[in-house]
């Protein structure tokens, strides 16, 4: 098993980072603190895409020196597509959060959940 | 006790009146800091909540996340070696993009060709995306100002605006044009090297941003306001999905498109990827200047 993490190096690192920012998710009553959880959940998952599509001894897949394309001489091009997908949703949701921390902060003047969600408890009772 | 004046007093002026309105109010009393353990333990106690949910909650999330976290890790372990040319990561698909990308797309930078060609309706979910969430955006924070509110906000910015930071000021004057021209550069050169829409997009919403903290809002209103905004931003979606749905659909049917691929390599060819990239530099420059103006001061 410990050759197989040694090998997959650039992975294990990216699950940890995983790891870390899902236990800063899961553990944290700051929002603000939930969503830098959450935006260390996406980095990992790039980390571990970009990693994916590397091959040893190859150029990024931007045609070199040449007028045909040599297959053996090019990484993968698949997962730059999809950490490209990934980074822009991960933008647009960091946005939407954020603007729903802010939209909360002046309702409740705090950023801490629990505080947030005893304080809607308390009014839905009063209503 | 406040005396009946003091009570209207508060009521015209619209400050809380601590005797009478501590029971609706009482949420204006909350303060953002960190708090102490034993004011944690006190309002807890106050509140009548159970310390053991809480509790329970944390020694079940730690529990997840080891359990997660193990079964990634197991799994990794038994993933093939990184970097091996014969993974089966590596198959059929990267040929067919790599070894007939050019001849399909035009595009010499393979990303390039796949993103905005073979799996062009991806990338205008993707833009789509980042449009539905600057609209999330502007439903939750835009705030029309009313005049008073106005003058207020006019009044507080020229206190706060200072009209001879020379630094700023002069470092802008310097560094807005360059990082504009390096943005276009960057979208225009999408489909010969790295880059493209996305990224030169987000360079020239920096550059829009460093102009406004230099030069205010005002200066930056005379070219950049809502509907600018609007309707650049809804242009640039609308003539990615027409063309694309043309592109599509002729290739489907196999009509001779009118689209000429033109000699790889050069900066006019590859089809439709260059206005594609130009579409989705200005959707997120704009979506990324908005974001960071209504965030800033509630309006675009």
């Amino acid at each position: 098993m410990f050759s197989g993490l040694i090998n997959n190096f650039y992975e294990t690192a990216a699950i940890i980072v995983f790891g870390i920012g899902f236990v800063t998710l899961l553990l944290n009553r700051n929002i603000i603190k939930k969503i830098i959880g959450f935006n260390f959940m996406d980095t990992a998952i790039y980390l571990f895409l970009a990693s994916k599509g590397y091959i040893s001894g190859r150029m990024a897949p931007i045609l070199y020196n040449e007028t045909t394309p040599t297959l053996t001489k090019y990484i993968n091009p698949v997962p730059a597509g999809l950490v490209l997908t990934g980074i822009v949703v991960s933008v647009s949701f960091t946005a939407f959060f954020l603007a729903i921390a802010v939209r909360l902060y002046r309702e409740y003047n705090t950023l801490d959940l629990h505080e947030i969600v005893s304080m809607m408890n308390k009014e839905e009772n009063e209503e | 006790m406040s005396s009946f004046k003091e009570v209207i007093n508060s009521f015209v002026e619209g400050t809380p009146n601590t005797d009478t309105v501590i029971n609706v109010k009482e949420k204006r009393t909350y303060k953002h800091h960190e708090k102490s353990l034993t004011e944690r333990l006190t309002s807890m106690i106050e509140k009548g909540e159970s310390k053991g949910a809480r509790n329970a909650y944390t020694v079940i999330a730690v529990i997840m996340a080891i359990v997660i976290i193990g079964c990634l890790i197991y799994t990794v372990s038994s993933l093939p070696p990184f970097g091996n040319p014969s993974n089966p990561a590596n198959n059929e698909v990267v040929r067919k993009y790599i070894m007939d990308g050019i001849a399909d797309t035009g595009a010499i930078n393979f990303v390039a060709g796949m993103i905005l060609d073979y799996r062009a309706f991806d990338t205008l979910g993707e833009s789509t995306v980042l449009f539905i969430a600057a609209s999330a955006v502007i439903i939750l924070l835009f705030r029309k100002k009313t005049s008073a509110e106005e003058k207020a906000a006019d009044i507080e910015e020229k206190i706060y605006e200072d009209k001879h930071d020379v630094i700023l000021r002069h470092g802008a004057l310097i560094l807005v044009p360059f990082t504009l021209i390096f943005g276009i550069y960057v979208i225009l050169n999408g489909h010969l090297s790295p880059g493209g829409g996305f990224s030169g997009g987000t360079i020239m919403g920096a550059a829009l941003i460093l102009y406004n903290l230099a030069f205010g809002d005002k200066s930056t209103k005379k070219f950049f306001n809502f509907k600018v905004y609007k309707v650049i931003t809804i242009i640039a979606l609308s003539f990615y999905a027409i063309s694309k749905t043309y592109s599509f659909y002729t290739g489907a049917n196999h009509i001779h498109s009118i689209i000429p691929k033109g000699i790889p390599g050069n900066l006019l060819s590859s089809g439709l990827i260059l206005p594609l990239n130009i579409c989705v530099g200005i959707v997120v420059a704009c979506t990324m200047f908005g974001f960071y103006s209504l965030f800033d001061r509630e309006e675009i």
